[in-house]
């Protein structure tokens, strides 16, 4: 026997002793926002690692999944864009169980850096032409850039300028291919690794809007499934999922 | 159940989209589907392949390349700005350009296929009259070619009513400006407004369903006119 095939026999035989540990593994389907697309990729792939259990993530718009939960969808978890959608599916009796997983951070970007010297400073002279924001109505992050405008008596100046993203991940593409100057989006999205990616930025302070909570919820399929109720207590256990997710940019 | 003013600009804003790319359009396919017909070089099949690309590739394709070309660091985008003109992402100008593109094929191609069925014989015999070739064009190939006219017409119309994945990308969703209807359609369904997002859908259906039956009815009256 030549040593590949023998470190595959090998390899075998240490997943025959492993397999007992992992018989009880489960699957689970799992909708997520796309603002919470790549946290989420990492955190399954360690809760899998941890669990042996399954996880199969499908990302899109909150309000798309609502829709399609609503008409029999497969899920059995639901990490959704904002706290509205969860409650109104606990209240509908399509979801069992309701937590709070992440809070969202709303940052000025722009590409150019220095463009934003770390204050509102930047809205204040109104020199650009385009102010990216995502749809106030339909994604929380749109919703609390206009709260901000509001409060900083910016709104009525800077309307006429907005052009609108249908979510925050579009409108972080508006601001990226330079189509506007800059653009209220999450600070998920700018950083990396703890650090500013690129561009220059204003961390709008959390008091300035209503805090945008993103909530998780078990739904009625997911009630009695093994890996769906693990992962939802996984993501509230102190440890690596809380890492991560703080690593991505979300508070909690 | 009534429709609100964000609905009907929508709908104002859809249909004066259409109209002036169904203008432009048809300036735009009628020389190329007449040098498709009878040019002789090897580019053709090149040309025709291109054509009818937006058949194929997505349309949030089409309207992300849309958005980098003409945004400001695109080269189109680039090249608009030492002309000292804007660039057309999030305007109604950016859109015209997008909804040309999109439905070009639906354009181009009915009128090739009338001119290539009128075939070399009418415009030889109409050249042996001594008609110079702008009166041949005039006078027997567009006569001759109207029913694929009027079939480019209407498809290229409806299309660009229809079309969401271009706007989508390269709109911005400004009412008045770029928020058309299948955008506002979305909008209602992600907001969980039901209701406004049946009845503009339903309209919708309506709509493309009214215009198809139009053009079959219309395309066989020809035929047996023309038989």
């Amino acid at each position: 026997m030549n040593p590949p095939t023998l470190s595959l026999c090998l390899r075998f035989a240490l997943l025959a002793c492993l397999l007992p540990a992992t018989a009880h593994a489960g699957q689970a389907h799992i909708a997520v926002a796309s603002n919470f697309a790549a946290p989420m990729k990492k955190i399954a792939a360690q809760f899998e690692q941890a669990t042996g259990h399954t996880l199969t993530l499908s990302t899109g718009a909150t309000g798309k999944f609502y829709a399609q939960i609503k008409h029999g969808a497969p899920f059995d978890v639901f990490l959704a864009a904002d706290a509205e959608t969860p409650a109104r599916l606990m209240r509908e009796g399509d979801a069992v169980q309701s937590q709070t997983y992440a809070i969202g951070r709303l940052v000025l970007w722009s590409d150019r850096p220095g463009y934003i010297v770390g204050d509102d400073a930047v809205l204040r002279q109104n020199r650009f032409k385009r102010l990216a924001i995502a749809n106030p109505k339909l994604a929380p992050y749109g919703a609390a850039a206009v709260e901000v405008l509001t409060q900083l008596k910016l709104i009525d100046a800077v309307q006429k300028k907005f052009v609108i993203g249908e979510n925050i991940a579009q409108t972080y593409q508006f601001v990226a291919s330079g189509n506007a100057e800059l653009g209220f989006v999450a600070l998920s999205q700018v950083i990396q690794d703890g650090r500013l990616a690129g561009g220059s930025v204003w961390v709008v302070p959390a008091s300035f809007h209503t805090p945008i909570r993103q909530d998780a919820v078990l739904l009625k399929r997911g009630e009695h499934n093994d890996a769906a109720r693990a992962l939802f207590d996984y993501l509230k256990t102190p440890g690596t999922a809380l890492t991560l997710i703080r690593s991505f940019g979300y508070e909690r | 159940m009534t429709l609100t003013e964000y609905d009907i600009s929508a709908i104002t804003l859809t249909l004066q989209l259409a109209a002036v790319t169904t203008l432009l359009l048809m300036l735009i396919a009628t020389p190329l589907a007449w040098w498709l017909t009878h040019t002789q070089t090897r580019w053709r099949a090149a040309v025709t392949a291109l054509v009818a690309l937006p058949l194929v590739l997505p349309p949030t394709v089409l309207g992300f390349y849309l958005l980098v070309l003409l945004g400001p660091r695109g080269i189109i985008g680039q090249w608009m700005q030492q002309l000292g003109l804007d660039t057309l992402p999030f305007t109604f100008g950016g859109l015209v350009v997008g909804s040309i593109i999109f439905s070009l094929p639906f354009a181009v191609q009915p009128i090739t296929n009338a001119f290539a069925a009128i075939g070399a014989r009418p415009i030889e015999v109409a050249a042996t009259l001594r008609a110079s070739q702008w009166d041949r064009f005039w006078s027997v190939a567009v006569p001759l070619a109207r029913p694929g006219f009027i079939t480019a017409a209407v498809l290229a119309f409806a299309h660009t009513v229809g079309e969401f994945g271009v706007v989508l990308m390269l709109g911005g969703n400004i009412p008045g400006e770029t928020r058309v209807l299948s955008v506002a359609i979305y909008d209602h369904v992600e907001a969980l407004e039901y209701t406004q997002a049946h009845l503009l859908s339903a309209g919708l259906v309506v709509f493309s369903f009214v215009v198809l039956l139009m053009l079959g009815r219309h395309s066989s009256q020809w035929q047996r006119v023309s038989a």
